[in-house]
């Protein structure tokens, strides 16, 4: 039982930090961006590459990745959102787009590693394990989960307490208010951008090290779970989606614990369809998410 | 050219020809509920009761094929209904995410199910399809979906994508229209995944993934959505794309699996940002053009 | 009388945008309705068809209550409007919006189109013979084939009015019919809606020109932040001293 929590906070907070980004997008523009996913695959091979070929040690690694990650976002941002902003279709527009621009990056991945596994080298991560009550902890679980909560700390404090976070709140709010009172609102969806893909940067480099798996297609099945854990935490809601985040590895690693691991993907996708239906604002989300 | 390399050529081509037309007729699925403003991402999902439902029938009934055919086009509908009545409700990305949810609970449901054989699927369906069944059933499908188009049911179809609440005080049965479009468009799914089942040979989950609806969505976008053959031209474009980009991949030296993709992509990006209604858009765009040269020389 | 209002409510987040309002129309009658701004005449018209539902009150056309019911019900008793933001159908030509408009008095199972039957194809041109004669009426039969998109303001009010009309309702309620059009315009709009309402269609008439309200209406409404403060024929309503204080004071000092 104390394992099964450990491992489920373990895998809940890298789906959280992934759903994060996901959500902060979401909140200032009203739009899924389908590239988080990408951005979130590019930057766990930028990380396996910094560690194989330039021989740098992962906790040097990580935040290059996650700088990367961040800059990438702004190209994102760039080609595939800004040219459709004022259109009326803009919301599936910047969907259809950032699907395109996720296709093109996976295809580039593809051409340079193929489409096998990559693996990070041994001894990149510790592989000691610790006891903590009944659980077996390894130190790398309890550094992935560490690092997940302090970028979570990092991002309430730069929304709550920030000129930046105020203005991403502000513009999230409502965009033309905020251009009146000043705010240059393009220039603060590129840092939410910036932000949002940086979280997703960091999902990605602990996932990869999480499960020592770097693949072309590995963003996949994260960015559906993704989609489960923003509906069930409230579209635009952080504190939702970090709880959500959460409470969906538990769900996932007792699901497999007592009704077995090919039931483990419907939980998600069964939660985010009843969670639609039944209940669309989430747990945490603003309300009038349906029509008047 | 002789007869035996035109037969070579047919040899060759043929699966993309068919490939063509069952693309065709799942991008129409697509569009027939863009129609009403409405994106569903079900559509694999149907795909995969319809293919299900015919290989079985095929497989433990003696019932002749057009009888699968129909059920496996009948049954999507028919669980479209209870799907839609309450996921329509949802409006936007949100009826996207939904039907996203349900299309991999219905996949999961499927890689579970021993009795199709799990994740494996069900092998050696018997080939049944013609490519001319294909082409009649993407006919069929165009052909409603015309005579839709200027009906009175048509307009209210776009009055509902216009503007959905102004369509409703037009006395506009908004629900019934978007659940009739929904059903119709499963339908459409349905058939095609029947007719691929029993041209490949295999039912299996892995084809009826979200990369899967996506591919749909890219062909009914890069065709264009404003009018009801536009996802056929996008089908068959990107579909025969892959033939002539193997050609070019064995010249420049670059894989063609990602260059496909890139290519897939591009053209994906450049269409939704320069050309939002689309390739089927590009005759009338440059008619346009010309005229507006022709006066300005004129003047 | 054939539309009336008995104590509707409508609430937001606590405020009320309505309270307690009452008023009847009857048949052929113009009824005026004003206030100042955020008097709460749109959320009123919204009210009526549906878009909304009232937090308490009824709403009842000829004897039967409509309050709560969706809004393409409301339309199919007889209850169209346009809007105060225009909200034609932008990609749609002037007379496919009028089409539109039409879709209640339409009867034509697509089955008979699916099969080329000549009935269909009778019906369509009735129905667009129909839409064209409508667009003639408010004087727009020159751009029938024009996008909406691409008409002026005016030309748009004057589309969203023949697209109302176009079910023949019992009740059609026009939110700010004149905003924006010339005085010219405005002198048509007014011939429009007394020919209208001669015609036995109800008119329930927002409006922020209160001269033209004055001239076309039978009858007047005044709100004022979201209560009836009075009722009554266009004379009755100008002599009203809680109106000339809270309405029209402002206009006669300005």
């Amino acid at each position: 039982m104390g394992q099964q929590i450990v491992n489920g906070l373990f895998l809940g907070s890298i789906y959280a930090l992934f759903a994060l980004g996901y959500t902060l997008v979401f909140g200032v523009l009203d739009i899924l961006n389908l590239a988080h996913q990408a951005v979130f695959m590019i930057c766990a091979y930028a990380a396996l590459v910094l560690v194989v070929h330039l021989h740098m040690p992962i906790f040097a690694a990580l935040p290059v990745a996650v700088l990367a990650g961040g800059l990438l976002g702004m190209v994102v941002d760039r080609i595939a959102f800004r040219p459709l902003r004022g259109r009326s279709d803009s919301n599936i527009a910047g969907l259809i787009s950032s699907i395109a621009l996720a296709t093109i990056l996976e295809a580039a991945v593809l051409q340079f590693f193929g489409p096998d596994v990559e693996r990070f080298p041994f001894g990149t991560v510790p592989t000691r394990s610790i006891q903590i009550g009944g659980a077996v902890v390894s130190e790398l679980q309890i550094v992935i989960i560490a690092i997940a909560v302090a970028m979570l700390l990092g991002l309430t404090w730069l929304l709550r307490r920030t000129r930046l976070g105020r203005r991403i709140r502000a513009v999230a709010e409502s965009p033309k208010a905020a251009r009146v009172l000043g705010v240059d609102v393009d220039r603060i969806i590129s840092a939410s951008f910036f932000v949002s893909s940086a979280l997703g940067a960091a999902a990605g480099v602990l996932f990869g090290l999480a499960f020592n798996n770097v693949a072309p297609d590995m963003g996949r099945s994260v960015e559906l779970k993704g989609l489960a854990v923003i509906v069930l935490g409230g579209m635009g809601s952080m504190p939702g989606a970090a709880l959500a985040g959460v409470a969906l590895g538990l769900l996932e690693v007792f699901t497999v614990a007592w009704i077995g691991s090919s039931y483990r993907d419907a939980v998600a996708f069964g939660v985010l369809f009843l969670v639609l239906v039944l209940r669309p604002r989430g747990l945490l989300g603003p309300a009038a998410l349906r029509e008047a | 050219m002789s007869l035996e390399s035109l037969q070579d050529l047919w040899l060759t081509y043929q699966s993309t020809v068919a490939f063509i037309g069952l693309n065709g007729l799942l991008a129409l699925s697509v569009y027939t509920t863009l129609s009403c403003g409405q994106l569903s991402l079900a559509q694999a999902a149907f795909m995969a009761i319809g293919a299900y439902a015919s290989a079985i029938l095929t497989f433990h009934s003696g019932l002749p094929f057009a009888v699968n055919l129909a059920a496996a086009t009948l049954l999507p509908a028919l669980v479209a209904v209870p799907l839609g009545l309450p996921v329509l409700r949802l409006k936007g990305v949100f009826l996207a995410i939904a039907t996203i949810g349900f299309g991999e609970v219905v996949r999961i449901f499927f890689v579970n199910l021993d009795y199709t054989n799990g994740a494996l699927g069900l092998t050696a369906v018997p080939q049944r399809t013609s490519i001319w069944m294909i082409y009649a059933a993407l006919s069929a499908a165009l052909f409603v979906l015309w005579r839709i188009r200027g009906s009175r049911a048509g307009y209210a179809l776009e009055a509902i994508r216009e503007d959905e609440p102004a369509a409703r005080t037009m006395g506009i049965h908004a629900a019934r229209y978007k659940l009739a479009m929904l059903a119709l468009g499963a339908s459409f799914a349905g058939l095609a995944g029947a007719l691929e089942a029993h041209y490949t040979y295999m039912v299996s989950p892995s084809t009826y993934s979200f990369t899967r609806v996506v591919d749909m969505l890219v062909y009914a976008v890069v065709g264009g959505t404003s009018v009801f053959y536009g996802p056929v031209v996008g089908a068959t474009f990107l579909t025969a794309l892959p033939e002539i980009l193997r050609e070019i991949s064995a010249r420049v030296g670059l894989a063609p699996g990602p260059l496909r993709l890139f290519v897939n992509g591009a053209v994906l990006l450049l269409v939704i940002l320069f050309l939002p209604e689309g390739i089927s858009s590009l005759p009338r765009r440059v008619r346009a053009w010309l005229r507006s040269r022709r006066e300005a020389h004129a003047a | 009388m054939l539309l009336s209002l008995q104590g509707v409510r409508r609430t937001f987040g606590g405020l009320a945008a309505v309270d307690d309002a009452s008023l009847e129309v009857g048949v052929g009658e113009v009824h005026g309705l004003i206030g100042p701004n955020g008097a709460g005449k749109t959320t009123l018209l919204n009210l009526i068809s549906g878009l909304i539902p009232p937090t308490s009150g009824a709403i009842v056309l000829d004897g039967e209550r409509i309050d709560g019911l969706p809004s393409h019900l409301i339309a199919a008793r007889g209850v169209t409007r346009t809007y105060q933001n225009i909200r034609l159908f932008p990609a749609l030509s002037a007379s496919d919006n009028v089409l539109v408009g039409a879709h209640l008095k339409r009867s034509s199972p697509l089955w008979r189109r699916m099969i080329f039957l000549p009935s269909a194809a009778a019906e369509e041109r009735a129905a667009r013979q129909a839409s064209l004669e409508l667009l003639d009426r408010v004087g727009m039969s020159e751009r029938a084939s024009e996008r909406a998109s691409n008409l002026s303001y005016g030309e748009q009010r004057r589309v969203e009015i023949a697209r109302a009309l176009a079910s023949s309702p019992r009740v059609m309620l026009l939110d700010e019919p004149t905003a924006g059009m010339n005085p010219g315009e405005v002198k048509a709009i007014a011939d429009l809606i007394r020919g209208v309402a001669r015609a036995g269609h109800s008119v329930l008439l927002v409006e922020h020109n209160v001269k033209l309200v004055m001239d076309v209406s039978d009858r007047i409404t005044v709100l004022d932040f979201g209560k009836v403060i009075a009722d009554g024929t266009p004379a009755e309503v100008a002599r009203d001293p809680a109106v000339i204080a809270a309405y029209l004071g402002g206009e006669a000092a300005a």
